[in-house]
This record gives structure tokens, C-alpha cells and sequence, in this order.
């Protein structure tokens, strides 16, 4: 780990004031995203991962712990200066695509560069090279309802990507997609995550995809269940209960190391690898698992440190 | 970037800007309308003549009812020895009374007059000559025709030399008067001038209803007042007079139709305002429907100041815009007015920037709470927002 962490957590909480009464929705979150990550964030609903997406993506601020993002400790900015962050380090991808409507794919993809005070024509000609870049270079001024989903999302990307951030946080990106083209658009992040170095982090139900990450944060009742920097091969096998199930992390054979750089090119290697998992990866009893999982959650400090 | 949204919504910023188009536009006309009425009056004042003074019994109050006139021309008289020159005293004795010629008839004010009077007031002849001092000396029955009277009963022939009947007694035209326009909606040209002599044997009486004199210099016209209000109101005790000048009556008529201006510019004002209402509903139904694109906005970097400004921006563009069209539509709807209407309408940039200023203003006070609401919001809560 030579690179500074893109994003820092240390015992990080929120606690929401709903009525006057407190209701905590992270208690004491510790991870780093490192730059280059690739980071599937899961859990059940309400179990904090979509907090704990708001605070990574400075979005929001925690109510206790700290949490640098980019080197710089969120607590001590300004709304201001928070956005300024966001806009630097950070790319956001949602599942509704969040695209302006009536507004152009290569205008949709020039916002954020319209905040960082960049000039009309130097934001369209390099709004115009990362909608290329993801494929899109024909579409340009194509308005969002002239789109297809997947070309919407893969504007979304571009627009996350235009201004080189250190982090990719993409909220179920597939989750508005049919199949085919939710692989495509997680074959297109992943790429982007290999070429580009940005850290990437998937908030996903899909149990699928989150087997494609090369780590897996398992959040459960505000907490980080399990937290695994296991090789590909090794996650692949037990990924479609990883939402429900983090215990199983460690069931898997450590196989990885030879698999690993299949992350790059996913979609073929990743289907039969899921399907055989999905047998052995519905064992009864995840609450026993749970506490199993908090039980190794220094191994995969350790094995992310080898992977980087 | 705020005029993408407003193209967006193309039917709602028109319908919201069509407030403040007509606040606007009215502010502009009725603004027009006043100040050419008040130029219109001021000049028509300053026309009649300079250094003058109006000498009439009673007190020169707006609204005061006019009070029968004591004097007589003997009173003439003796205010000519104290201004000491019969040139510059003119008089009237008038009524309204019906003049016909051939088949013709017109119902105007019949003025009995001094042959001073184009020389006291400024008046001018189309054709024809004024009447003389021996004229006035023989109560001689001719007649100066204004030039609506002269339109109505001749309208196809020189009326100079012509018979017409004053009430019944026949008169002899002998000039017709250049045309002067209306005043307050007044027709000027409506007036026919005989000998003073002429006319107090036409009406029965011997009264004089006003005395205006034209002081030889600006400097001694207050002490002239004076002592021509002095010397009346020896001849006739216990009857008040005053004597005013031009610069009075400008004063008291600029005063009401000052008013009279800010009273309509007040009333047009208030539809502005509730154009400017209209800018703040619409700024916040925009904020609400806008709420994730707020979101996002927030999320890619907007600083609250960003989204606060662009908003803003939005509200004072659409007030702007709505401010020139409704500039244009007034000063078109003025010069329409003032070409069109007897209603005079005079355009001044002063009201133009006043219009255009507050609509911009309006955008800015209506624009802040919805700009401010947009800044303030959470992006999370935003983002999620449907």
C-alpha cells in the first residue's frame, strides 16, 4: 500500500434524528477504499450501506468517528468546501442514472466540470473524449430520452469519470438494467477501474455482481460484518449469498491468486463460477456465520494489503 | 444554464413572465400618460404667455367654486392706471353659447375680450385680423373664430367676411385663430372672441370675470400683483382678490398631476408586485420538481452558493425578460395612445430604467427564499427525492 487511501474510515457513525428520538444507522465503521479498489458494498436494506455510501461519497457527515476522503478530514469543511471534494475525488453512478433531462449526453456529462470553473469549450471537448470513451462517442448530443437505459447509465459513467476522481461509488448501476445490459455497463465499470486506477465501489443487492468485486464489504446492522480482500477465484465461488450471508467468505478455498486477473475481462469466467456457488452457498444458519465473519475481519486488512 | 431551464419550460415561463409583462407595461403606459399630460399642461401654461398675471375675485384654489365677479370695467380701468400701460391688461367675460352659420351650429365659450389680448396672451391668427380698439370702443358685432368653430360652421369655406348669430344676434367674422390642440381633454380651439363691449350687452351685464396682465419684468411682477389686489379690493371692500402667476399655477397643477402620476405609477406598481408573487410560486414549484436535479447537481460539486445563484439567475432572467417585453409592449402601447387619442403620452427614460430596474428587483426579493431553499437542501434527501 504505497498510495495514501482514497477514502479513510475510522470508527465512523451516524445516528439520524428522526422525532427527537436517535436512531443509529452506522455504529463504528472502520475500512479504506485504496485507489484502484474494486468494492462491493452489501447488505440488506437498512443495514447502513446506503449511509455508509453518502458518507464515502461526502455526500453527508458522520456524527462520530473520522472520515477523510482524499486525504481531508470531512468533519472540518464547509458545505462549500464539501462539494468541492465531491467534485474533485469522488464520481457518483445511481441506479436512476440521475441525468438532466432536455439537456444533451455531452452537456450531461460537462456538469461537474461546470463547478471545477472549466471553460464552455475545453468542458465539451473532454465531456465529448469520455462519452468516446465509454462508447458513446456517436450519441453526443442525444438527450437522455433519445437514450437507451444502458446508454443513459453509460452517460451516468462518463459523467462520474469526466473529472477524474479517485472514486467510483456506483449505487446499483444495474439495478434499472435487463441482464445483458447490466453486464455490459459492469463490464464498462470494471474496465474503466482497470485502465483508469479509479477505486470503484458497488452498492449492489445483486449477489452476481458483487461476486465480481475483488473485495466485498458485507454491512449488517451498522456494522461492517465482513469486510474481504479475498482473490477473485475465492469470492466468485460463494457470491450469491454474500448479501445475506458474509460467514461464508470464509468456507471458500483460496484459489485466487491465479484467477485474479480475470476481473478485467468478467463476464464469461464469472457466470460458471457463480452458478457452481450457489450451491454450497445457501448453508442455514447465517446468524451462527456472522459472528464468524467479525471473527476474521483482520485477515482481509492483511490480504488487501498483498493485492495492492 | 438557468435559460436551458426556462427553454424547458417554455409555457410556464411565459405564463409566468405575462405578470410582469403587463406590471410593466403598465407602469410604462400610465407613467407616459401622466408625464405627457403634465409636459402637455406645463406647456400650454408657459404658451399663454410669459410674465403673466391673473388677477380673479376669490381665491385661486383647486376645487373652489368660482365666485361671481364683482368687477366691473371701470375695475378694468383702474388697473390699467396702475400698471400703466392698456396693452398689457387683457380681460374676459364668457359663456357658453350656441353660434350657427348657414345650417350649421356649435356650442362654444364665447369670450368677451380687450383688442390686448394677443398681445397679453400668445395667440395667433390663421387668417384674417383681430379685433380693434375701436372695435371694442363701438361694441362693434365681429367676431375671431377658434379653429374647431371655424371647422364646424365653415368646414369647405373661408368663414372671414361671414355672417354668424351669437345666441341670436349676428356677428361678422373677421379672423379665424391658429389651432392650439386640447389641454386635459379640452378642445382650446373651441372659443369664439368678440369685443368685450359686445358681449356684456349680449349676456346683460356689466361684469368682468378676470383681468390678466403681463408684467413688464419677472422681478416686479410679485409687487404688481400686489398692488393691482390692493387697489381692487379698495373699490370693492370686503370682496377678496387674488392675482397669481404663471409660475403658481404651474406649481399647483404640477402638484395634482404629480400625484395624479404617482397615484396610477402605485397602482401599476401593485400589479408588478403581484407579477413578482407569481415569479416566487413559480421559483418554488421549480425548486420542488427540480429537487433531484438539485441532487445531482449537489452531487457532482454544486456549492449550495451554485444552486442558489443559478436559481436566482432563473428568477431575475425571467423578470428581465418579462421587464423588456413589457417595456416594449408599454412604450408601443404609449406611442399608440399618443398618436391614436386625445390622451398625450410622453415616454421618459427615467421610467423606462424605474421599470426595468424593479422588474429585475422583483426577480431578486421573489427570488432569494426559493434560491435559498434550493441552496440549503441535503443532497442525500434530494437525491432521493421522486
Amino acid at each position: 500500500m504505497s498510495a495514501a487511501p482514497a477514502i479513510e474510515a475510522t470508527d465512523v457513525s451516524r445516528t439520524y434524528q428522526l422525532d427527537g428520538v436517535s436512531v443509529p444507522a452506522l455504529r463504528g465503521v472502520s475500512l479504506t477504499v485504496a485507489p484502484g479498489d474494486y468494492v462491493a458494498l452489501v447488505g440488506p436494506s437498512g443495514s447502513g450501506k446506503s449511509t455508509l455510501m453518502h458518507l464515502l461519497g461526502g455526500l453527508d457527515r458522520p456524527t462520530g468517528g473520522r472520515l477523510a476522503i482524499g486525504g481531508r478530514e470531512v468533519s472540518s469543511l464547509s458545505a462549500a468546501e464539501l462539494a468541492a471534494l465531491r467534485n474533485r475525488t469522488i464520481g457518483f453512478v445511481f441506479q436512476a442514472f440521475h441525468l438532466l433531462p432536455r439537456t444533451s449526453a455531452v452537456e450531461n456529462v460537462a456538469l461537474p466540470l461546470v463547478y471545477r470553473g472549466v471553460g464552455a469549450r475545453q468542458r465539451r471537448e473532454r465531456a465529448a473524449a469520455m462519452l468516446d470513451r465509454v462508447g458513446l462517442g456517436h450519441r453526443l448530443n442525444h438527450r437522455p430520452n433519445q437514450l437507451s437505459g444502458g446508454e443513459q447509465q453509460r452517460v451516468a459513467i462518463a459523467r462520474a469519470l469526466v473529472t477524474d476522481p479517485a472514486v467510483l461509488l456506483a449505487d446499483e448501476p444495474t439495478g434499472n438494467l435487463d441482464s445483458a445490459t447490466g453486464a455490459a455497463v459492469l463490464e464498462l465499470l470494471e474496465r474503466l477501474n482497470a485502465a483508469s486506477g479509479v477505486a470503484l465501489v458497488l452498492v449492489t443487492h445483486d449477489h452476481e455482481v458483487a461476486a465480481r468485486a475483488r473485495r466485498r464489504i458485507a454491512m449488517r446492522d451498522g456494522v461492517v460484518a465482513a469486510d474481504s480482500a479475498a482473490p477473485a477465484g475465492e469470492r466468485h465461488a460463494d457470491a450469491p449469498a454474500a448479501a445475506e450471508r458474509p460467514v461464508e467468505l470464509h468456507d471458500r478455498p483460496a484459489s485466487g491468486g491465479a484467477d485474479r486477473p480475470d476481473t478485467l475481462v468478467p463476464a464469461p469466467s464469472a457466470e460458471p463460477r457463480s452458478a457452481s456457488g450457489s450451491g454450497p452457498g445457501h448453508p442455514p444458519g447465517g446468524s451462527g456465520g456472522a459472528t464468524g465473519a467479525t471473527g476474521r475481519l483482520p485477515r482481509p486488512a492483511d490480504d488487501r494489503g498483498a493485492a495492492s | 444554464m438557468a435559460l436551458g431551464a426556462l427553454r424547458a419550460n417554455r409555457l410556464r415561463s411565459a405564463l409566468t413572465m405575462l405578470g410582469v409583462i403587463i406590471g410593466v407595461a403598465s407602469v410604462v403606459i400610465l407613467v407616459a400618460i401622466g408625464t405627457g399630460t403634465k409636459q402637455q399642461v406645463e406647456q400650454q401654461v408657459e404658451g399663454l404667455g410669459s410674465n403673466l398675471l391673473l388677477v380673479v375675485p376669490g381665491r385661486l384654489d383647486v376645487g373652489a367654486a368660482p365666485a361671481v365677479s364683482p368687477l366691473t370695467l371701470a375695475d378694468v380701468d383702474a388697473v390699467v392706471r396702475v400698471v400703466g400701460d392698456r396693452d398689457r391688461v387683457a380681460v374676459t367675460v364668457a359663456s357658453g353659447a350656441t353660434v350657427r352659420a348657414g345650417g350649421r351650429a356649435d356650442f362654444s365659450t364665447v369670450q368677451g375680450v380687450l383688442e390686448t389680448t394677443p398681445a397679453v396672451f400668445t395667440r395667433e391668427l390663421a387668417r384674417g385680423r383681430y379685433l380693434s380698439g375701436s372695435d371694442v370702443d363701438t361694441s362693434r358685432r365681429v367676431a375671431v373664430l377658434g379653429a374647431s368653430v371655424a371647422r364646424a360652421l365653415f368646414p369647405d369655406r373661408d368663414p372671414v367676411g361671414r355672417q354668424i348669430t351669437v345666441a341670436g344676434v349676428r356677428f361678422r367674422v373677421i379672423g379665424v385663430f391658429a389651432p392650439l390642440g386640447q389641454s386635459l381633454g379640452v378642445d382650446r380651439d373651441d372659443e369664439v372672441h368678440v369685443p368685450v363691449t359686445a358681449a356684456q350687452r349680449l349676456y346683460g351685464t356689466q361684469r368682468v370675470d378676470g383681468i390678466a396682465v403681463k408684467a413688464p419684468d419677472r422681478e416686479r411682477i410679485d409687487e404688481l400683483g400686489d398692488r393691482i389686489v390692493a387697489e381692487l379690493a379698495r373699490r370693492h371692500p370686503g370682496t377678496e382678490f387674488s392675482a397669481v402667476t404663471q409660475e403658481q399655477i404651474l406649481g399647483v397643477l404640477g402638484d395634482i398631476l404629480g400625484v395624479l402620476t404617482g397615484v396610477l405609477a402605485a397602482i401599476a406598481g401593485i400589479s408588478l408586485l403581484v407579477g413578482g408573487v407569481g415569479v416566487s410560486n413559480i421559483m418554488l414549484v421549480s425548486v420542488r420538481e427540480r429537487t433531484r436535479e438539485i441532487g445531482l447537481r449537489k452531487a457532482v460539486g454544486a456549492r449550495p452558493r451554485d444552486i442558489g445563484v443559478q436559481f436566482l439567475l432563473e428568477a431575475v432572467l425571467l423578470t428581465s425578460v418579462g421587464g423588456l417585453t413589457g417595456m416594449a409592449l408599454g412604450v408601443g402601447t404609449a406611442l399608440l395612445v399618443d398618436a391614436l387619442s386625445p390622451i398625450p403620452a410622453a415616454i421618459t427614460w427615467w421610467s423606462l430604467a424605474l421599470a426595468f430596474g424593479v422588474s429585475a428587483a422583483v426577480g431578486i426579493v421573489f427570488g432569494v427564499v426559493p434560491a435559498q431553499r434550493a441552496g440549503r437542501l441535503d443532497p442525500v434527501v434530494a437525491l432521493r427525492a421522486e
